[in-house]
């Protein structure tokens, strides 16, 4: 068994690597196909001695394949150009950003995690109720309100008409409040219409007609029988939801000044910081990437049937 | 011999599926609306009003957009106060909200239906084309699928306009590759299993051509799960459009999508907060409606997928 484990992982781990390659492969061929990777990493200001001396470092006089490699093995060792901007290493920089933006994923994963869950778990229980209908109309509403125009109510409401909280910055912990509620507030959406929907196809199967007519308590059924069945979907959805916390928290740092990853790089295409966009790019590729092994390998150790299809 | 005991037996079979569609399809139009929640219909009609003000926005539009006109600076909706001159108000250049609102919907309308056309075509071509010649442009496909659908598609729309920069056409295509993936798995599902329906295989038998089957016999079958997966489209594409455009890397003046009229109206959140939320609720409400009708889309789609099954 845990062979097979071992070699389901292995599988999965070549996969995220190629996936990993194929994406490097694309923003060398994007970057390539847009211009002189000279001016594109040392900026339109670098004088012709360092263009001739970058050209030779990254080996532009020989062939393409090799001038890949060369790429390649530089993205390997994290070295991503020079930033245009702050004169540094592209990936200090990132690095430097990167505090900020996990305190606010953290915490809005939290919130998620508490509301989503938390909805979809009542809205199961009592279903066609009305607290089911308010759930269900909540979320909906709380999908298609885009985060940018969510972020300036919250600001309206909180920030100019009551006073409480800041609109701006990330000086105290209540700077945190409105940028974390509004990047949850869709992610828990999401959580809660999918924990309903998992949850209410558990409570009706078989076992839990069984469970019922052994007179075990309503809260014993849910906790010990339902859950742990809706548990596999509700991890994977878990697993996606760190994609949608990356692109909330580059709306919603831009809207809130959050001093984040996400700021940094709406900042950096306008600038046109390529060296600092192609090292986010590459990181958030790679997170998410990793992100999705995690979450099916531990699929699997959840779920033993899983081991037996090869996917 | 066989080959004849065939070919005689086809037509008849052909003429009854052709004389059986038309009156199952009456049919179902009107059972179709009389179905449909009092939400669906409420959201199909905004959808046909942002259709209609999308055509007609020049004729409807009661000023010019971007007339500007400093006597009237920041003048309220006329809900708080303000004149019918300016039904929905103006902004600090006086402005019409109304009439700006009108025009962005037309844009934010186009641009998000040419983004989905593009998508949806992208991806039913390469569903049918990992369907149909399997192994090894199947697995290809397949896998840029997986690292699309790994990879958050902002941060790919966002490096797109870093590298060639900002251009309505070049927005477009943007949009238009949001979602294939997404399309492609759908439709390569529904092709795999449409191939191997009888009526496919008879026309196999028939010498169609490829493209010829998938024409008259794939498409037309995968139809409906094509039309349900483009309104999610639309609905996410729609929300990437408001987003991209508030950030400034979308539609830029002095053209202006319902995005860009949020973006604008950040500034005066202090002192006109309707320049920025008017635009605001137009996308949540057209984001709504599309994703209820969508719904209603998906579950009908089971429904009859099951009625054929029993």
């Amino acid at each position: 068994m845990i062979s097979t484990l071992f070699r389901f992982t292995w599988i999965k781990l070549l996969r995220a690597a190629l996936s990993i390659a194929l994406m490097v492969t694309c923003v060398f061929v994007l970057l390539r196909s847009v211009g002189d990777p000279v001016t594109i990493f040392l900026g339109p200001d670098a004088t012709p001695d360092m263009r001739i001396a970058y050209a030779r470092e990254l080996g532009l006089d020989k062939p393409i394949l090799q001038q890949y490699l060369a790429y390649a093995e530089n993205i390997l060792h994290g070295s991503f150009g020079r930033s245009y901007i702050y004169h540094r290493d592209a990936l200090t920089v990132v690095f430097d950003n990167l505090g900020a933006t996990l305190t606010l994923m953290a915490t809005s994963l939290a919130l998620a995690v508490v509301m989503g869950l938390g909805a979809g778990i009542i809205a199961a229980m009592f279903r066609r109720k009305f607290v089911d209908r308010l759930v269900t109309i909540v979320s909906s509403v709380g999908l298609c309100v885009p985060a940018f125009f969510l972020a300036l109510v919250l600001m309206l409401v909180f920030s100019i008409e009551l006073r409480l909280l800041p609109t701006n910055g990330a000086q105290s912990w209540s700077s945190l409040i409105l940028p974390a509620i509004t990047v949850a507030a869709a992610n828990s959406a999401v959580l809660a219409r999918y924990t309903r929907t998992v949850l209410a196809e558990a409570l009706d199967s078989p076992f839990m007609v069984a469970a019922r007519t052994r007179d075990i308590p309503s809260w014993r059924i849910l906790v010990h029988h339902a859950l742990p069945n809706a548990a596999i979907p509700i991890l994977t959805v878990l697993g996606l939801m760190v994609g949608g916390l990356v692109t909330g928290s580059i709306v919603v740092e831009t809207v809130f000044s959050w001093p984040g990853i996400g700021n940094l790089f709406i900042s950096s295409i306008g600038n046109r910081d390529i060296p600092v966009v192609q090292a986010i790019v590459i990181l958030a590729g790679a997170v998410m990437v990793l992100t999705n092994l995690v979450v099916d390998v531990l699929y699997v150790v959840v779920d033993p049937r899983a081991r037996r299809s090869d996917h | 011999m066989s080959d004849v005991s065939v070919k005689a037996a086809l037509p008849p079979a052909r003429l009854s599926v052709n004389a059986a569609l038309p009156s199952q399809r009456v049919s179902s139009n009107v059972q179709w609306w009389r179905e449909a929640d009092v939400s669906v219909k409420l959201s199909m009609f905004w959808i046909m009003g942002c259709v209609i003000v999308a055509i007609v926005a020049q004729q409807i539009a009661p000023y010019d957009p971007a007339a500007i006109d400093l006597n009237a600076r920041l003048q309220p909706p006329i809900l708080l106060g303000g004149a019918w001159t300016h039904a929905l108000g103006t902004d600090d250049l006086g402005r019409d909200v109304l009439s700006r609102l009108l025009y962005s919907v037309q844009i934010t309308v186009a641009v998000a239906v040419a983004g989905t056309i593009i998508s949806t075509s992208l991806g039913t071509l390469l569903g049918f084309l990992a369907a149909e010649l399997g192994s090894a442009v199947d697995e290809c496909i397949t896998a840029f699928v997986d690292m699309q659908a790994a990879m958050p598609f902002m941060i790919v729309a966002l490096l797109l306009i870093a590298v060639f920069g900002n251009s309505i056409l070049l927005f477009v295509f943007v949009l238009g590759l949001y979602g294939w993936e997404r399309h492609a798995r759908v439709v390569r599902g529904a092709a795999l299993t449409t191939r191997n329906h009888l009526y496919v295989i008879a026309a196999r038998t028939y010498n169609a051509s490829r493209i010829r089957i998938y024409r008259k016999h794939v498409l037309p079958s995968c139809l409906p799960t094509i039309v349900a997966g483009m309104t999610i489209g639309l609905t996410q594409i729609v929300l990437l459009e408001g987003t991209l455009s508030f950030l400034g890397l979308g539609i830029q003046p002095p053209m202006s999508s319902l995005g860009n009229m949020v973006g604008f109206g950040r500034g005066y959140l202090m002192t006109a907060w309707w320049i920025a939320v008017l635009p605001g609720l137009v996308i949540a409400a057209t984001a709504l409606a599309l994703m209820l009708l969508s719904d209603f889309l998906r579950d009908r789609n089971w429904s009859a997928n099951d009625r054929i099954k029993q």
